[in-house]
């Protein structure tokens, strides 16, 4: 063991140099996240309530559930642990490495940058101005936005490592890096879009191609923006907070190394039983199972950290916050490799399951590491103790509650969909009718949404009790602090190996998590770019129509692919409900993709021809009128608003440039095909006694909704046998 | 979907010339000691001692 004298803080003299952190950073950053969390957790409570009183939305568009989930995701992942991640790594980036954020210009850029497209990611959202990809709906200039300040960031992240004072990179720092270089290729990568018009682009790639970049990105958006940094943010504010060092530092730099190595493969565990080869979901299989070692390894190195330390975390709030925050990164990571198991997957995948495992991360792991974090750090930065603990510690129970009454209904809920969903009777016919599931779990979505009300009662609280703190406290801008010199080679540890390179040691540190995830992503996604038999062609699968484009277009604006999957998965019962199970080869001309990845609604991958053009009609009107019951909320505005046909010729040819097939020329007639499908469809909605005017938008979604699985109907035997994913038909 | 390739194959030689980085990097010492470290984040640079305490 090293004495002890190697800790002690260099001595006063001519050697050491004297420096301020920057306060005032972090402190804006504390504040964006009380204000982002508290906003995201209401269009969270409001997208909840939506589901049992769609008429929530008091007739808006921008209010519907389809558009509030997308608000309320992006909110509280970009904007509240977005801001947690950086007040965090503001704060203890400098302190870590002896020494200011490398610019005072960046630090204040990238602050106001990321505030900036939160603030129009919200606004474009509720206008429907979207993407249509989970968890990265934000339209193309925003994703152009996100890389500048995301590169801002990189630039002041690498800039403080490369003037620190400190030489060791302490582990919670390698966690930031992996952070930074993860997200910026997972962003660009699944970014790549054509832009048809400002606020309107089309995926560059398409179907399965487009869902496994997808879930490539979904998944390691979890794994790198609300894992990996907050894991870095454990490794420093929880030995702070408990004032020991982490249980085992040996443990924590192999749970960083395995970690980044083995979370890159695992995306593929969100598309089993599709479309996707099934070799790639094997490969997701195996390695989300492996994840459970190093995240077991974090979760109990930091747990132990506190052995003896028992009697502390009973007085402090902070440290509560933080052993149930590490507790439920336990359980989530305990259960997504469950999860990912193909037999359980079969129950899970589609339900509110899914829902409950998510909010167990995010509001257990993410949301009270984030408030252990302010808790903690408010006082600090304004000099002054806690106003109330007592008001800490009720905070911490309401939250706990909170969590308890949201989780648990929804596991219930997933539980039992799924089972009713898969419930035939002794004379094989499916025993529930869809809408029968959907209203039985009513009143666990009614208790859902009281376990997140009371979750946001406890924010409240909290900005309260940090407000009172803050008016009392005096505020340290810039906080005195003094260090060596690196370039002095202090020597910590008898081995006088150390010299200038260590300045180069940051990029090292940039390369090798670079490597260690690029090996991993490359290798999932070059076979399936590379080997066209894994789309095998269907000849009759058409590109859409230009009215079923403007349709199309219209689905993914109102956010119908977060409530209705396209996706039928080889099942006996979903064969019997939806139809023929889907096909790679299907999806070809989809960009994006709509697969889904919930059926709070049913499926629609079939839906095309099911109903009649007036039933789509009065359903979009009033669904309840159609399916009484219903929880979907009406479409009033479709029937009102009309397509803009001037784009028409835009979609077709960005659509031409995407390699779909319409012939040369093609765009300057699709209009008059356009107005023809119109008529056709007005027609038979005249017939059964419903006038529309021309253009309605809700003319281009029944056209698209009845285009719906459609060609496989057409196709030759021989070809839908042999282009699927080579999975028969699973009975269950 | 040509320019995926294009782009797939520059990700993977940017890649590889990490590799050499990281091999390059492994032989360095920065994980030889695992008992200053931890410890040492505990301690705050203060010039004076008019700050807040550890809890």
């Amino acid at each position: 063991m090293q004495s002890a004298h190697l800790l002690s803080r260099p001595s006063a003299g001519s050697q050491t140099e004297k420096f301020y952190y920057d306060n005032k950073t972090v402190k804006w950053f504390a504040y964006a996240v009380c204000v982002w969390g508290i906003v995201g957790m209401l269009a969270g409570l409001w997208a909840a309530i939506a589901l049992y009183y769609p008429q929530i939305n008091l007739g808006l568009p921008a209010t519907t559930f389809g558009r509030m989930r997308p608000v309320h995701t992006n909110a509280v992942i970009f904007a509240f642990v977005g801001n947690g991640i950086f007040m965090g790594v503001y704060y203890s980036l400098q302190r870590l490495c002896k020494a200011r954020m490398f610019s005072d210009t960046l630090s204040k850029l990238h602050f106001w940058g990321w505030q900036a497209i939160i603030l129009t990611g919200a606004i474009t959202l509720w206008m429907g101005k979207t993407s249509g990809k989970e968890y990265a709906e934000l339209e193309w200039p925003l994703d152009i936005a996100i890389a500048v300040v995301w590169i801002i960031f990189g630039i002041n992240l690498f800039g403080t490592l490369l003037k620190r004072r400190e030489k060791h990179i302490y582990v919670a720092i390698w966690f930031y890096i992996a952070t930074w270089v993860t997200v910026a290729m997972l962003h660009i990568v699944n970014s790549i879009e054509l832009p048809v018009t400002l606020w309107k682009s089309y995926s560059w790639y398409a179907g399965v191609q487009d869902a496994l970049v997808q879930w490539w990105y979904g998944h390691n958006a979890v794994a790198f923006f609300l894992t990996t940094p907050y894991l870095g943010l454990m490794y420093y504010f929880l030995p702070k907070a408990a004032n020991r060092p982490i249980y085992s530092y040996r443990l924590s730099i192999i749970h960083f190394w395995a970690l980044i190595f083995i979370y890159i493969w695992a995306g593929p565990h969100h598309l089993l039983y599709t479309a996707l080869p099934d070799w790639a979901q094997s490969l997701g299989v195996v390695f989300s199972v492996m994840l459970i070692a190093p995240s077991w390894g974090g979760m109990l190195n930091g747990l132990f950290t506190l052995r003896g330390a028992w009697d502390k975390v009973k007085e402090e709030p902070v440290l509560k916050f933080l052993v149930v925050a590490i507790t439920c990164y336990g359980m989530a990571t305990f259960e997504g490799p469950m999860l990912s198991l193909k037999n359980v997957n079969a129950i899970s995948h589609f339900t509110d399951w899914t829902i409950a495992h998510v909010h167990i991360g995010a509001l257990g792991w993410n949301g009270f590491l984030t408030f252990g974090v302010l808790y903690w750090l408010v006082p600090r930065l304004w000099n002054t103790p806690l106003y109330s603990k007592k008001l800490a510690g009720t905070h911490f129970w309401i939250g706990t509650v909170g969590i308890v009454l949201y989780a648990v209904p929804l596991y219930w809920a997933g539980f039992t969909q799924s089972m009713m969903w898969k419930s035939f009777t002794e004379s094989g016919q499916l025993r529930f009718q869809f809408l029968e599931t959907v209203t039985h779990v009513i009143p666990m979505y009614i208790t859902r949404s009281i376990g997140g009300a009371l979750y946001l009662s406890g924010v409240f609280l909290m900005v309260y009790n940090l407000r009172k703190t803050i008016l009392k406290g005096t505020f340290v801008a810039d906080e005195a602090a003094e260090a060596a010199p690196l370039t002095q080679a202090v020597v910590t540890h008898g081995k006088p190996y150390w010299h200038r390179v260590i300045e180069r040691r940051p990029m090292q540190m940039l390369v090798m998590s670079l490597i260690v995830v690029a090996i991993g992503g490359l290798i999932e996604l070059i076979p399936t770019f590379l080997v066209k038999s894994n789309i095998p062609t269907i000849s009759s699968v058409k590109p859409y129509t230009p009215l079923e484009l403007h349709g199309r277009d219209i689905y993914v604006r109102e956010g119908c692919y977060l409530c209705h999957s396209q996706m039928v998965r080889p099942f006996r019962d979903e064969v019997a409900r939806y139809g023929e199970y889907s096909k790679a080869g299907e999806f070809v001309y989809d960009h994006p993709f709509q697969w889904g990845s919930k059926r709070t609604g049913p499926d629609l991958a079939r839906v095309g021809g099911k109903y009649p053009d007036s039933w789509h009609y009065n359903h979009l009107l009033d669904p309840t009128s159609m399916s009484p019951g219903s929880i979907m909320p009406s479409y009033v505005w479709l029937f009102d608003h009309e397509i803009d046909t001037v784009h028409t010729y835009k979609m077709i040819r960005a659509m031409q440039t995407l390699g779909v097939p319409y012939p040369d020329g093609y765009a300057q007639q699709a209009n008059g095909d356009l107005v023809a499908q119109e008529q056709r469809i007005r027609a038979s909605l005249k017939a059964d006694k419903i006038g529309t005017g021309p253009n309605k938008e809700i003319v281009a979604l029944i056209a698209y909704l009845q285009r719906l699985g459609k060609d496989i109907r057409t196709a030759p035997k021989g070809q839908t046998a042999s282009a699927g994913d080579g999975s028969a038909l699973m009975g269950n | 979907m040509s320019v995926l390739v294009v782009l797939l194959i520059a990700s993977l030689s940017v890649a590889l010339i990490f590799l050499g980085a990281f091999l390059w990097s492994v032989k360095d010492r920065q994980f030889d000691d695992d008992y200053s470290p931890p410890r040492r984040i505990l301690f705050d640079d203060f010039p004076e001692s008019n700050h807040l305490n550890q809890p």
